[in-house]
């Protein structure tokens, strides 16, 4: 069933009137918390289903993945021009990608959404009410599945993948004296104020120490909750 | 709403100008930086959208048409936090002359007549520093497009506010851009307690003006040299090592 969509805060003014026919599913957790593991695993499944999908990603619009890649090559940034380079790359997926694609019926997947900017920002300390205001025209989700992770946990798993660089590392906040002391203080306080937003906006928590098939199936029960209200596509 | 209010507390001053394309806004910006320079002061100029940053996206963007109001707004504020944090607030800390060919009036005016929010685009730019003295050049609206048209060649799509669907035609579709643009500039007069400046009149008239106001605001601020003009005395150089 079509529903009026719902806004954080109001529609942009120019956007028309529109109903929402799909369904947007945004997945949040930390760097190393098995997002896009998941949302592979998710997105497979859907379409199995007989549902269409759209990713998205955080930081990967076509308009602004260069001028983030070069900002972050270069650690001359203050927070407020991250937080708008980021909000930028939000605004053109959101007008260009989802939008679009809930209004068409589709499913849309977003690797991390809004509350990205929010617990970011809040522990580089920038102004809460003002990035709320900001991102006050994005689409409240019908799903946010939060992938819970433990400091503990989450170190080994950062290693192994790859390691830990300078921004997972929150290194342009000097949490501390290297970079192992500096991520377990960034990645601490970031996962402390993931708590605090998940009550603040009901999101499904799921404990993500757990092993990808176990997670998998949880989400896919909430996916299909979610999802009941919308009929398929008949192929 | 508690926007621009409270005045920052660094020892420089910041001047900025605002007014429509073709107001003469940036000719006047330029006498005043002369004169300014000449009295001994240390002056720096930033214009807007013009940060590193977020330049090449921008001309891309432009270039493509694929901005929509929203990007477009919350580009150029990405250019001028950049710019505030990197242009603006430091030599203002260092309490030197800070001018600015527009500032956060242009993005009001402008986003919102491309259909921005008008509290959304102000409470965006709510991290800026006041002002300690706005001109807008007002000028009638057949008198800037006039300087305009007659100038130059071709006029850019986004200038002419081809996005907005005023007209196919590009001369046409400016004149309407802008004369919504003065209505906006119009009203934050009052809002913002910008100066006004008569713009038909003559250049070197408009100069005075301008700079009479600007005598009244460094009454009682003391001029900062640049570090060129005063070299350290460097002592090391007149011992020998036995």
């Amino acid at each position: 069933m079509p529903r009026e969509p719902k806004f954080f805060g109001e529609r942009l003014p120019y956007l028309k009137p529109f109903s929402a026919k799909g369904k947007l599913i945004c997945i949040e957790g930390t760097d190393g918390s098995g997002r896009s593991t998941q949302i592979g695993l998710l997105k497979n499944w859907l379409e199995v289903q007989g549902y269409s999908v759209i990713e998205t990603g955080w930081a990967h619009s076509n308009l602004m993945q260069r001028s983030i890649e070069m900002a972050k090559s270069g650690n001359m940034m203050d927070r407020m021009t991250f937080t708008l380079l980021y909000a930028t790359d939000f605004a053109d997926r959101f007008e260009n990608q989802i939008v679009p694609a809930i209004k068409s019926g589709h499913i849309v997947l977003a690797d991390r959404y809004i509350f990205t900017a929010f617990a970011r920002d809040v522990v580089r300390e920038a102004n809460q009410q003002w990035i709320r205001d900001l991102f006050s025209f994005a689409l409240v989700p019908d799903l946010v599945v939060y992938l819970k992770v433990d400091i503990e946990a989450l170190i080994p798993r950062v290693i192994e993948s790859g390691g830990m660089n300078y921004w997972e590392a929150g290194m342009d906040l000097h949490m501390g004296q290297d970079l192992f002391d500096s991520f377990v203080n960034y990645q601490s306080k970031l996962i402390a104020e993931y708590d605090k937003l998940a009550k603040e906006f009901s999101f499904e928590v799921i404990d993500a120490r757990k092993g990808v098939d176990e997670i998998q199936e949880k989400i896919r029960e909430k996916a299909k909750e979610c999802l009941e209200a919308i009929p398929r596509h008949s192929s | 709403m508690p926007l621009f209010e409270k005045k920052h507390g660094y020892p420089g001053k910041l001047i900025i100008v605002e007014g429509i394309d073709g107001s003469g806004k940036s000719t006047q910006v330029a006498l005043l930086k002369k004169w300014l320079d000449s009295q001994g002061s240390s002056v720096f100029f930033t214009e807007w959208n013009s940060s590193a940053l977020v330049r090449e996206t921008t001309r891309e963007g432009k270039k493509k048409n694929i901005l929509t109001p929203t990007t477009f707004s919350l580009l150029h504020a990405t250019d001028f936090a950049d710019r505030l944090n990197y242009q603006i607030i430091p030599p203002l800390k260092a309490g030197m002359i800070v001018l600015a060919d527009r500032y956060a009036y242009t993005a009001f005016a402008r986003d919102v007549v491309r259909g921005a929010h008008p509290e959304w685009v102000r409470r965006l730019y709510s991290f800026a520093v006041k002002p300690d003295l706005s001109f807008y050049f007002k000028v009638p609206i057949d008198m800037a497009c006039e300087r305009i048209l007659s100038g130059r060649s071709e006029i850019k799509f986004y200038e002419a506010g081809m996005d907005l669907g005023y007209s196919t035609d590009i001369r046409e579709s400016f004149k309407m851009f802008q004369a919504d643009i003065g209505k906006q500039y119009d009203k934050m007069v009052d809002e913002f307690g910008l100066t006004p400046v008569d713009a038909t009149r003559e250049i070197h008239e408009q100069q005075g003006s301008v700079r009479e106001a600007v005598n009244d605001l460094l009454k009682g601020y003391s001029k900062k040299r640049t570090i060129y003009a005063k070299r350290a005395k460097v002592f090391w150089r007149t011992f020998t090592v036995s």
